[in-house]
């Protein structure tokens, strides 16, 4: 077991924990963000930076800070360790720079785009962003592909996850997506366009955090917030049929799998991934091919929880603009 | 000059093979070690050299390799880094190319040393013909019985193998080279693991750079004491530099540590100062990632001691006034050079060269360019320099390899030392398009 103090909150966790999972065991303001970390897929993780903390004590035995801010997604807990997330205001600020970095090549589509009310982004941003951008230069767009029948790939708005990669590693038969190309010009895809024709492949629209996944079974249907979730279950041979319908009216307009207040996929009663197949996804949309089991609960992030995006003094000062590490040279004048 | 080391031989007609090589003394270290040395004395000697990575990051070698981890009944491996490509570095190529056997002893004396049975070179696309020397030596060498089983007569085999990459720079950052010699994409790993516990195909590895696995050799046959005699502090040993830019010898170089700058930049031993008589501007001491300085800071620190071609001297003053003697790539300017443009040149390079895995560094190179262009184009603004200051300090520590880093620090340097010359761009856009460069227009002090 290991102590660990995050944003002056402690908890005693097992050996190994990573510094997100022991700030999710506490909850509330002390968890970072994850928008590429996903804990049922191995691997994940690291590379969105959106995560980032401050330790400011390394453990009991090795005090020293850490020299950089760490991916607390990655990155275990040690016994005494002291993490900073909320409470330091540099790294706020890092943060802040890390979504400006997400934001720069996005296409702030929102009031088209079928994620909107649902999109980790669109809550990062409304909690860490700025409200206008610094980028003055033309975006980066791709071109629309559809993977398979039913998944529209958008890799316009893509962050780069690697969740779908993973998912196709990992709970899919035969990896038949990846990453092509390198850089700022990397993308998802498909190899040589050969669709994604999978039992599990639908999970990939549940793991993206951004509307760069879509179910074409649902696209431009409705907002989300216009659809009540509620949770069902069948019987199926595939999976474990436990999922969430969206519902107006008796209509069901889509299927995904619960999700906690991480957006994961909830476990199954006896521990697993709520993993959901594509035929309980796209193909059973009746409200007679299910048992109704009430109301989904929705988290407070959700905007379909209502009045989450009420304009707030930010916790701390946007500090995007407001430095000036160097003078100016006729700063310098001046001050003469 | 001191002793050379490395390039003791260069000068010797048809020392790229196997028969000239050996009659000078070629492979002893392999015998010395194989048939009178325990593997953890060699890794003893190598420590007491005081030998530190050549291929940018300067770590103790001896150390690294005590750290490697060996757990009973799995493979070990040794990799050498022959990806040579951060702007301004071709020692590695000259090495290879002059003297490919001193490579191959080296890594047979190393990989006995680690008890790596299987070991690799993983060289740079673009290196193609040297891929091709390098594989001639070591069919030689196994024609000659220092490669393959029982080396020696001893129990010890070795297998060695060159892999040539496709041309990444991000291939040369140690994890991402493992996963590429795996034949996958080329990403750097998130560590931990680190290598010495999890590398190639999970196993135990080790990483170092050409003129590392080199310099074991001399370490071997004359003493890591004898070797650790060389240079200054714990800059110990020679270097080779690879010298270019505006130089009247441009080329590479073996010097002893601890050469003050001065002397390297103009004596007739080594560049033999300024081209055409030109005025001295500014220096990257260490590959194109490494702080620019300008001709005062580079020759004297800001204590105003002289500056010392070591790790320590370089560094001395950190980025405020200091640099980093990096992979020894040592690219001159003289008064003639614009800074905006060879940064944007360099920012260019990272912005191609990201791997796109993490954030700060696949957006923030690309908007760092665009900006850069920007400027040149004409249209900068002041903030623009602002934007820039602020653009590299939220890439720089915050990314998974260093790579972000080395994008980060020549943007920052550029703007600590030259503002004045983005100031002067922006606000008389004319001076850019001028060859001559507004400085002697404008009669201005460099720096
Ligand atoms: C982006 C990047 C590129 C690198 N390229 C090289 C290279 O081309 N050659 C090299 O020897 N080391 C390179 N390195 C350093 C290696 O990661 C590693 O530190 C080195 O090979 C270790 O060898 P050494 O201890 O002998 O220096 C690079 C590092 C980074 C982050
Ligand atoms: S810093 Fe750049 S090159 Fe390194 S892992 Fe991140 S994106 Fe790739
Ligand atoms: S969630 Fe940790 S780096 Fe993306």
């Amino acid at each position: 077991m290991a102590k660990v103090t995050i944003d002056g909150h402690m908890i005693e966790v097992p050996d190994g924990t990573t510094i997100l999972q022991a700030a999710r065991m506490i909850g509330g303001d002390v968890v970072p963000p994850a928008m590429c970390y996903y804990s049922k897929l191995k691997t994940s993780g690291g590379y969105c930076r959106t995560c980032l903390v401050k330790v400011t004590k390394g453990s009991e035995k090795d005090p020293r800070p850490m020299p950089k801010p760490v991916a607390s997604c990655r990155t275990p807990v040690m016994d005494g360790m002291e993490v900073q997330n909320k409470t330091a205001p540099d790294l706020l600020e890092a943060r802040a720079g890390v979504v400006e970095f997400l934001l720069i090549n996005h296409p702030l589509d929102c009031p088209i785009c079928d994620q909107a009310g649902e999109c980790s982004l669109q809550d990062l941003a409304y909690e860490h962003g700025l409200s206008r951008t610094r980028y003055e230069f033309s975006r980066r767009t791709f071109q629309k592909i559809d993977i398979g029948e039913k998944i529209k790939l958008h890799m316009t708005r893509c962050i780069l996850c690697y969740r779908c990669v993973k998912v196709a590693e990992q709970i899919t038969d035969g990896r038949v997506h990846g990453v092509l190309n390198r850089g700022d010009v990397s993308e998802i895809s498909t190899y040589i366009s050969q669709a994604v024709d999978n039992d599990f492949s639908g999970n990939m629209i549940d793991v993206c955090p951004v509307g760069a996944l879509t179910d074409r079974t649902f696209r431009f249907k409705s907002r989300v917030w216009n659809v009540n979730p509620v949770d069902a279950h069948r019987d199926c041979p595939t999976c474990s049929g436990r999922v969430m319908l969206w519902m107006k009216g008796a209509e069901v307009f889509r299927v995904t799998a619960r999700k906690d207040e991480y957006a994961e996929v909830l476990d199954t009663p006896d521990g697993k991934p709520g993993w959901i197949c594509n035929t309980c996804r796209f193909d059973k949309k009746e409200t007679k091919d299910w048992i109704v089991d009430g109301p989904s609960k929705i988290d407070r992030h959700s905007v379909i929880s209502q009045n989450h995006y009420v304009l707030q003094e930010p916790a701390h000062k946007p500090l995007l603009n407001a430095v000036q590490a160097v003078p100016t040279s006729w700063q310098l004048e001046n001050k003469k | 000059m001191g002793k050379k080391l490395l390039l003791k031989d260069d000068h010797i007609a048809g020392i790229q093979s196997y028969d000239v090589y050996r009659k000078n003394g070629g492979y002893a270290s392999v015998e010395k070690a194989v048939k009178t040395m325990t593997t953890e004395a060699v890794v003893e000697e190598v420590k007491k050299s005081g030998l530190r990575g050549r291929g940018g990051a300067g770590f103790p070698t001896g150390m690294k390799w005590s750290f490697l981890a060996k757990p009973p009944g799995i493979a070990r491996y040794l990799v050498c880094n022959a990806d040579e490509s951060e702007p301004g570095t071709f020692k590695d190529r000259y090495l290879m190319e002059r003297i490919p056997h001193l490579l191959i002893e080296g890594m047979i004396t190393s990989s006995y040393a680690l008890g790596a049975n299987t070991s690799y070179i993983y060289i740079r696309g673009e290196y193609y013909y040297v891929a091709r020397i390098l594989e001639k030596a070591i069919d030689e060498a196994y024609a000659n019985g220092w490669l393959g089983k029982n080396i020696l007569g001893s129990e010890y085999s070795l297998d060695l193998y060159v892999q040539i990459g496709a041309g990444a720079y991000i291939c040369g950052e140690e994890t991402a080279l493992l996963e590429s010699l795996e034949g996958k994409r080329g990403n750097p790993r998130i560590k931990p693991p680190f290598p010495a516990v999890a590398g190639l195909y999970g196993c135990p590895t080790v990483v170092n750079n050409v003129e590392t696995i080199a310099a074991v050799v001399p370490i071997v046959n004359d003493g890591g004491d004898e070797y650790a005699k060389i240079g200054i502090g714990k800059s110990t040993g020679t270097k080779l530099i690879s010298a270019s830019g505006h130089i009247n010898k441009p080329g590479v170089y073996e010097i002893d540590l601890g050469v003050p700058v001065e002397e390297f930049i103009f004596s007739d031993k080594y560049c033999g100062g300024i081209r055409g008589g030109k005025k001295f501007k500014a220096v990257v001491a260490g590959g194109s990632s490494v702080p620019i300085l300008p001709a005062d800071l580079i020759l004297k620190t800001a204590k105003g001691e002289p500056r010392l071609m070591s790790y320590e001297s370089l560094a001395d003053g950190g980025f405020a006034t200091g640099t980093m003697l990096g992979s020894g790539g040592f690219i001159v300017m003289d008064e003639d050079t614009s800074i905006v443009k060879n940064l944007w040149n360099f920012t260019r390079f990272y912005h191609h060269e990201s791997c796109g895995q993490c954030s700060p560094c696949r957006e923030g190179t690309g908007w760092m360019e665009k900006i850069l262009h920007r400027i040149l184009d004409g249209h900068g603004t002041m903030s623009d320099i602002d934007l820039l200051w602020d653009i590299q300090g939220k890439i720089e520590g915050k990314t998974i390899c260093p790579l972000g880093d080395a994008a980060a620090w020549p943007v920052a340097a550029a703007i600590r030392h030259f503002r004045s010359e983005f100031e002067e761009y922006i606000k008389n856009p004319k001076s850019i398009k001028d060859v001559k460069h507004y400085y002697r227009l404008n009669n201005l002090q460099s720096a």
